[in-house]
């Protein structure tokens, strides 16, 4: 007898689930990175498990090219890491607003104007 | 046959001269502009004149002669009935008398207008205007469908507006364009419903083509107007605007804001007659709506009336003159009105003559006064400007009509017509005759206050002298064509051949319903010697007389006497020296209606209220909305993550609810 399909799906949306809770309070950027490994994998589960159920090969051909843009992001994504540890000193994801409304503030402290000075010299 | 197969010289010589001068003009000198502005109206007159030659020698069968050059508007299926308008230019006998009369008044007035723009700003566009009216004066008699003419016909009225506005730093001045250019926009608005109307009647705007169908149809009657008399009548409201007859006259007054020559070209020889060579062209349309003919009639009758009481008591020279033109025209439409187009055209050449005199003499006279225009600040005048004074009574006598002077030839034929035409009214011959007593008063009136008695100016401060010869010849030559001008209808009064109707008889008759007997005039059974003293004693030549007399006795005898007359009559004095009060009342029913619609209704209403409160709303709308969205961009990845969260799990479960509904 084989473990019955449901029992993957479930498992594979906690770990989602875990996944996005993770990634929307952790602070810290790495936790972060990993709670975007979890969800990926958690979704590569459900391809396998669905592959598995059908007797198809398409659910893990896609499982390949997930783990491949894995592995590009992650080496895409830790390069970020590495720039905002060295121009920011921090890795908490709240300083990082440089995109947001109000311009870049995510150096330690002072507002948006000191930190646009604080950019250029 | 060379003219006659490249008639559009006549119209390319004049552009050509508006042209240069108006691109070039600023940078020549004066003489330069003078030569090109007078040599283009002079070859202009030197082609008509070989066109009239050839024209001459056309076989009658080749009469109209028209000549198409290209094909100027297409629309439609390519079918008989489609809207197909070629750009041709036709000559008959009509257009042989308007190419003569326009060309040859409108060479004069251009040789004036060197001495009396002379030391005018604005030289060269003066003469530019003056030239590009020419080209559209003749582009409208020479047209030969209604779209051409219609070209012509809102580019003199287009030049008039230039020419009235003419100094334009004068307020007044550029007023008085305005509103001729508004109100004959009145009239253009009839008009050109009636040329949309002729074409969906008669399935072309190409006279011959448009006469033959009008030929064809059932003429309408007194009792029964059907779309001939729908389209005549709105065809004669343009008529109305153009040649300012009741109730749209009055922007004729105002339009002597203009330089006096323009005034006589313009206002008096040749653009305001447009509307009476309209009517004498479309003649087959009208001969088949009596309706449209009654109203023709009777509206120049009440015209020339109702007019010649305002010129009793004007004391502006050019005001007076300018009334008297529009009585004037209300006689050429009472001829045409009761069917005598021939006596209409008659008149509207010898009126070219005399009144472009008049207005001529009237320009020499406030030149010689240094700008004076008001008669009861002039007197005396006689000796010292004898030129103008002997050419300026020659034009009095032509217009009101003593005999032997060319006024009195045109103006009798349309009496005569009036009293026993094929349309005839004694309301209307009582009009007219009337109309020609006062005409002779106010005339005369004008010449006695401007030439006689003593100066009521200063004459140590205003320095009375004779124009210059350019100014002064063109009124001989005037002079001469008013008194001689009218004869080639003289034998009509011994009983014998009026050769101006004769000549015209073709494009009158070609295509009328009943056979026209247009040479009745005479009372049979009476000798020829006879006949021409009864001419010469009738109640028109005896009223105008009077009016010659009554003139003299009020100005010259007892120069008391108006005053007490105007006293005794006050209200009646009151009422026409303010125009019947015309103006005030248009200035109450409608400008201001329409004004207190446009401000406060459709400016601060709709426009500032509903449109700027749609425009500016969505704007605000967007903006505000956009406000509270930018919120979302806060640049903190954790609250976009769980917007995408919240948005994947709401549309998810959407999905969900759709899927469960659909399979239910």
């Amino acid at each position: 007898m084989s473990v019955p399909i449901s029992y993957y799906l479930v498992l594979s949306g906690i770990l989602f689930g875990l996944g996005v809770v993770a990634f929307v309070f952790k602070r810290n950027v790495i936790t972060v990175f990993m709670s975007i490994e979890l969800m990926l994998n958690a979704v590569n589960l459900a391809f396998v498990a669905f592959a598995r159920a059908h007797q198809q090969l398409d659910g893990l051909v896609f499982v390949f090219f997930v783990i491949v843009v894995a592995a590009a992001e992650a080496a895409v994504g830790l390069a970020i890491v590495m720039m905002m540890a060295q121009n920011g000193q921090s890795l908490n994801v709240e300083r990082a607003h440089s995109l947001g409304e109000g311009g870049p503030t995510y150096l330690p402290g002072g507002s948006a104007a000191e930190s646009r000075e604080a950019l250029k010299s | 046959m060379f003219m006659l197969n490249y008639m559009w010289i006549i119209l390319a010589l004049p552009i050509l001269g508006a042209a240069v001068n108006g691109l070039f003009g600023k940078r020549l000198p004066k003489a330069a502009v003078n030569s090109v502005a007078i040599g283009s109206v002079a070859l202009t007159f030197a082609a008509v004149c070989e066109l009239v030659r050839e024209f001459w020698y056309l076989p009658a069968s080749q009469i109209p002669w028209v000549k198409s050059y290209y094909t100027w508007m297409v629309a439609g299926d390519y079918t008989a009935q489609a809207f197909h308008i070629n750009f041709a230019l036709q000559v008959d006998q009509l257009t042989v008398i308007m190419l003569l009369t326009v060309s040859f008044v409108g060479l004069l007035i251009h040789i004036y207008s060197i001495g009396y723009m002379e030391h005018e700003g604005g030289y060269y566009r003066y003469f530019s205007y003056l030239n590009l009216f020419m080209f559209f004066m003749l582009t409208l008699v020479m047209g030969a469908n209604l779209a051409v003419m219609f070209v012509g016909w809102e580019g003199v009225g287009l030049c008039s507006y230039l020419l009235i506005g003419f100094w334009f730093h004068k307020k007044s001045a550029t007023d008085a364009g305005k509103k001729a250019f508004i109100t004959t926009r009145i009239g253009d608005l009839a008009f050109m419903v009636g040329i949309l109307l002729a074409f969906w009647t008669f399935g072309s705007l190409t006279y011959s083509a448009m006469f033959q169908q009008a030929a064809k149809m059932t003429p309408d009657t007194m009792a029964h107007a059907g779309t001939l008399t729908a389209i005549a009548v709105l065809l004669f409201v343009g008529a109305i605007g153009k040649s300012a007859q009741l109730p749209l006259y009055v922007w004729l007054p105002d339009a002597m804001e203009g330089p006096t020559p323009v005034s006589a070209l313009i206002h008096a020889a040749t653009m305001v007659t447009a509307g009476v060579y309209m009517v004498a062209r479309m003649n087959p349309v009208y001969s088949r709506a009596p309706i449209a003919m009654m109203l023709v009639a009777v509206v120049g009758g009440i015209t020339a009336f109702y007019a010649a009481t305002i010129a009793l008591v004007q004391t502006d020279i050019k005001k007076v003159l300018a009334y008297s033109t529009i009585s004037q025209l209300g006689y050429m439409f009472l001829g045409c009105g009761v069917g005598a187009y021939a006596a209409g055209i008659f008149h509207l050449m010898t009126h070219a003559f005399f009144k472009g005199l008049l207005f001529l003499t009237a320009g020499s006279v406030i030149h010689a006064m240094g700008g004076e225009q008001d008669m009861t600040k002039m007197g005396g005048l006689r000796k010292k400007i004898p030129i103008t004074y002997w050419t300026m009574l020659i034009a009095t006598l032509a217009i009101a009509g003593i005999p032997g002077f060319a006024g009195f030839f045109s103006k009798d034929e349309i009496l005569e017509a009036a009293k026993s035409g094929p349309h005839a009214s004694q309301w209307l011959w009582a009009l007219g005759v009337a109309a020609a007593g006062l005409t002779s008063f106010y005339m005369f009136r004008l010449i006695f206050l401007t030439f006689f008695g003593k100066p009521r100016f200063d004459e140590h401060k205003v320095h009375v002298h004779e124009s210059p010869w350019k100014m002064t010849i063109p009124l001989m030559i005037l002079a001469f064509l008013s008194t001689f001008g009218g004869w080639v209808a003289a034998p009509r009064l011994a009983g014998g051949i009026d050769y101006f109707s004769r000549f015209l008889d073709p494009v009158f008759s070609s295509y009328a319903p009943s056979p026209v007997v247009s040479e009745a005039a005479a009372t049979p059974g009476l000798s020829p010697v006879a006949q021409v003293l009864l001419a010469l004693v009738g109640i028109p030549v005896i009223l105008a007389v009077i009016g010659l007399l009554v003139a003299w006795w009020f100005y010259i005898k007892n120069p008391n006497a108006p005053k007490q007359l105007a006293q005794k009559l006050h209200g009646l004095y009151i009422l026409l020296l303010n125009k019947y009060y015309v103006d005030e009342l248009y200035l109450g029913a409608i400008v201001r209606p329409l004004l207190w619609l446009s401000t406060k209704v459709l400016w601060q209403f709709v426009d500032a209220t509903v449109i700027d409160g749609a425009v500016n709303g969505t704007a605000t709308v967007a903006r505000e909305t956009g406000g509270e969205v930018r919120e979302l961009q806060s640049g903190n990845t954790r609250s976009y993550a769980s917007w995408v969260a919240i948005g994947a799990v709401g549309f998810t479960m959407l999905l969900l609810a759709f899927i469960g509904w659909a399979v239910r």
